[in-house]
């Protein structure tokens, strides 16, 4: 069979995507030829703004390589610009004088940044944000200049001042509406975006004219119609995109703003089809990525003579590439005399939802701050969904998968890389995949903006069902294949009492690695806390030293303060040791210590003799420090002896090994200044009582404390927080912090089960246990000559003299 | 300039902790020796390719160390780091004489 001769113009996204949806349908039936102006291969768009923040280079970015043309026999002429077609005879012309004939054609000729004809727009330093070159233009230039101006406080705006801010430039963004991402968003949501980016260190001009770009031959400023100016080195145009229709237009094809276009993507001319944002499709020309997809599936079909019901047009969804902050958008944004809305608004959190309701259906929703239900509400909104539905949703916890389960497989689940279900849920099929990382690797689902990642993971729960479980269930290592529990069963069950006994009893794959060692010195210890031996060589080595190793290989040191509370004895101590032992720094703690840094391993022992306090344990998988407010003895609102109980906590809880740091906190009053609300366990002392949190963490994934009970005494808060911790020791994997693992197993069936009394004083039992045998450290290795010479002394060799 | 060994006296077998690293200091030059379980005694550069990190501090796991800084595992033996990262740590000759240890270095 002779080929068609298939040529495509413009070597972007939607054009590539449908050759690439053409080459699954039928990878023989065409000849395929590509002509792309810019001079790369096929390449994401829409990563560019992360290519400007950085972190991400231009092949992260590259979506086919120069092998895959190669590979599919596709003749690609990069940097080539067709600047001419001839309809009649079926030819396209190149500006290289290239003529070549087509028996099918697709004019995928994208869009071209709208420049505001501003007097001084063709300045020196005036750039647009489209493509790699000026991604590279804004880079270099960001070396020379402070300042930099966005015209637009749109998405592309937003994501190039973000970029110019990660370059160390000053950033202001001017725009013409009195809030942000207008299209997107509706005030409320624009102006807690607002507020977000300020505190991000963007500036903001709202409701301002730009009149004319100021300078000679290179930018130096804008002015706006009210007369008022500001400074720029750099002037970024982001107001819009129009079509790139010029070339269809000469060659007689119909066009409004953009190429006109049927259902099947057809022009009016024959053979002639456009696709993307050239094209314009019951009067919409999109500019989103997903339209685009779902385009080239439905033009690779009719191409390829397969019969569907044609593109039936697209529901936007918007979500903005600037890390921490969270704008989800979709369907209709505004509400007017038809709507209904759902709204809920959270001004302390900063977070808002609002869902719109157009007879009984949602039609539309803007999330900010809290996305997650995103991709839900975007599948109502395109089913039509009633309100109802949504809301039952939110109830049960397994809607997440029902939804995914009942989404057509041409649905596209990652629209950064035009992912569908079909293909993920045959790529987990085929390949046996169970974990998320695995499909990214695989199908590139969520390789990019990962915003996609929570369906991807719930693709995965619904196509391995119960399998899917078996996964929760991963080895401690890659040592291994046993599970935490599987491995601590057999410790019991085998009575192992040495860490290369469990490694050669259970069969490990190699001689252990820095995370199988510890963790099983942390179970056996757990276990068996009065006969295990600890093995300081399975330690992490801040543990095995006491002291905190710091980049350039000194260490810092943190004396002991019980509840932050010191004397001036103590303190002249610390600064006579300070000073005999030239420290580098002394430092106040987060948890409210003194450190002293930049200390040498050899003289370690000697700092600790000389002061002759107990160790701070300030880098240990343990009890850290108890942070206290004043309270009752000081402050005129604190109603406990916050001090008080800070103090006993911290001398009964330290020394104890727990699977992950434990912070602690103790305040008087819900002002909190002890920051009880992100500890693993924070106490707020009340009107006659005291209010026990657990699970907050205040480190890389911020959690709010769950307020588990609330005591009269402070004997059955101590007593609680005993069992706490030592359910927390025997249940939670090593390296889980009590945030991850009070989510995993719920507050409500961890105040379960602290609800038996008898079990309360089990497991205070076994935590004293653990706790009999803890020594101070510090004295330990001083009184220990072998410990002084195998961990603190270096060997010096002296240098020959010849 | 000629090159030659030079056997420089670190200690006695004995002394050498087990499972774990020591810090050598040669001139300006540092070496992390190690005794592995089996007790193989073998010495690199004490220095991560990575962020400098000081490998005698780092947890010993058969013939490969951990860095203690990013958990880089770089072996003792060849100084080959490992996949997913790439580098090479400098090794040392080790010779051990009647229960004395040596380590040779090139001058």
């Amino acid at each position: 069979m002779i080929k068609q001769k298939l040529v495509l113009i413009g070597n972007g996204m939607a054009g590539v995507r449908a050759i690439e949806e053409v080459l699954k349908i039928n990878p023989e039936g065409f000849e395929i030829t590509i002509f792309g102006t810019e001079p790369y291969p096929n390449y994401n768009r829409i990563q560019l703004s992360k290519v400007l923040q950085g972190g991400t280079s231009v092949s992260d970015i590259t979506l086919n390589d120069w092998e895959w043309y190669e590979d599919n026999k596709i003749r690609f002429y990069p940097g080539e610009t067709v600047t001419s077609l001839n309809t009649t005879n079926q030819t396209v012309s190149t500006d290289k004088g290239r003529i070549e004939s087509y028996d099918q054609l697709i004019i995928a000729t994208g869009s071209n940044p709208f420049m505001l004809p501003l007097p001084g727009a063709d300045k020196e330093g005036v750039k647009a944000f489209r493509n790699i070159k000026d991604c590279e233009e804004m880079i270099e230039y960001s070396k020379r200049h402070k300042k930099a101006a966005v015209i637009g406080g749109g998405l592309l705006g937003l994501e190039a001042a973000r970029g110019l801010l990660n370059l160390g430039m000053e950033v202001d963004v001017i725009h013409i509406f009195d809030y942000l991402m207008e299209r997107q968003l509706d005030r409320t949501a624009g102006k807690l975006l607002q507020t977000e980016l300020e505190k991000q260190g963007m500036n903001f001009i709202l409701q301002k004219n730009t009149a004319e770009i100021t300078g000679r031959k290179h930018v130096t400023g804008l002015k706006f119609s009210d007369g008022s100016r500001i400074k720029a080195d750099l002037v970024v145009m982001a107001v819009g995109i129009k079509p790139n229709v010029a070339l269809a237009q000469e060659a007689g094809i119909p066009v409004n703003r953009g190429i006109l276009v049927n259902d099947y993507l057809e022009t009016d001319i024959p053979n002639v089809f456009a696709v993307g944002e050239c094209a314009e499709h019951r009067g919409i020309a999109y500019g989103l990525v997903a339209p685009l997809y779902q385009q080239g599936q439905v033009l690779a079909k009719r191409l390829c003579g397969v019969r569907d019901n044609g593109y039936q047009g697209s529901v936007l969804s918007t979500q903005l590439k600037v890390s921490g902050v969270d704008v989800f958008s979709a369907g209709k944004i505004n509400e007017d005399e038809s709507t209904k809305v759902y709204k809920m608004y959270d001004d302390w959190n900063g977070t808002y939802k609002k869902v719109l309701i157009e007879d009984g259906k949602i039609a539309g929703a803007v999330l900010f701050g809290d996305t997650k239900d995103g991709n839900k509400l975007f599948d109502f909104i395109k089913k039509g969904a009633l309100i109802e539905e949504y809301l039952e949703s939110s109830q049960s916890a397994n809607s997440e998968v029902n939804l995914v389960a009942s989404m057509p497989d041409e649905e596209i689940i990652c629209g950064c890389n035009g992912v569908t279900k079909g293909s993920i849920v045959e790529a987990i099929k085929a390949n046996g995949l169970t974990t998320v990382d695995q499909v990214k690797g695989c199908t590139n689902a969520s390789r990019s903006c990962g915003g996609c990642k929570s369906l991807v993971s719930d693709l995965l729960a619904c196509t391995l069902g119960e399998h899917f479980q078996a996964d929760q269930k991963e080895a401690i290592c890659g040592c291994t294949t046993l599970s935490r529990d599987e491995v601590l069963a057999e410790i019991r069950e085998k009575g192992l009492t040495h860490i290369r006994e469990v490694m050669n009893v259970l069969e490990w794959e190699s001689d252990g690695c820095s995370k199988c060692k510890p963790a099983l010195n942390y179970y056996l210890g757990m276990i068996n806390p009065l006969k295990y031996q600890d093995e300081h060589e399975a330690r992490y080595v801040n543990e095995r030293m006491h002291a905190n190793i710091q980049k350039d290989g000194t260490y810092s040191v943190v004396p002991r303060m019980y509840g932050g509370v010191t004397t001036s004895e103590d303190l002249r101590k610390i600064a006579d040791v300070a000073d005999k032992y030239k420290v580098g720094m002394i430092k106040v703690t987060g948890g409210q210590r003194i450190d002293l840094l930049g200390v040498y391993k050899e003289d370690l022992p000697k700092i600790w003799a000389e002061l002759d306090m107990p160790s701070g344990s300030a880098y240990s998988k343990g009890l850290r420090t108890v942070k206290t407010c004043v309270g009752e003895n000081f402050c005129r609102f604190g109603t406990q002896d916050s001090i008080g109980m800070g103090i006993r906590l911290e001398r009964k809880f330290e020394g104890l090994n727990t699977p992950h740091k434990v912070k602690m906190a103790v305040s008087a009053c819900p002002r909190n200044c002890a920051e009880s609300g992100i500890k693993d366990v924070g106490v707020v002392g009340v009107e006659g009582a005291w209010e026990m949190y657990v699970g907050g963490n205040g480190g890389t994934h911020l959690r709010e404390a769950d307020l588990l009970f609330k005591f009269k005494s402070g004997d059955e808060l101590v007593e609680m927080i005993g069992a706490f911790l030592q359910y927390y020791r025997e249940s939670a994997k090593y390296l889980e912090r009590t945030s991850a693992w009070v989510e995993r197993l719920g507050i409500d069936h961890i105040r379960d089960v602290l609800s038996d009394e008898l079990m309360v004083k089990e497991y205070n039992n076994r935590i004293d246990e653990a706790l009999s045998v803890v020594q101070d450290p510090w004295k330990e290795a001083i009184n220990n000559k072998n410990l002084l010479r195998d961990l603190y002394q270096n060997v010096k060799v002296p240098v020959e003299t010849k | 300039m000629e090159k030659t060994l030079r056997s420089v006296f670190i200690g006695e077998v004995a002394e050498l902790p087990q499972k774990l690293g020591k810090t050598v200091i040669v001139g300006n030059k540092e070496i992390a020796v190690f005794k592995t379980e089996n007790g193989d005694i073998r010495a690199i550069e004490n220095r991560c390719p990575h962020k400098g990190g000081v490998l005698a501090e780092g947890i010993l796991s058969g013939e490969y160390v951990f860095c203690p800084m990013h958990d880089w595992k770089i072996s003792v033996k060849d100084g080959n780091v490992q996949a997913p990262d790439v580098g090479c740590v400098q090794t040392y000759p080790v010779e051990v004489n009647g229960g004395q240890v040596y380590v040779l270095i090139r001058e």
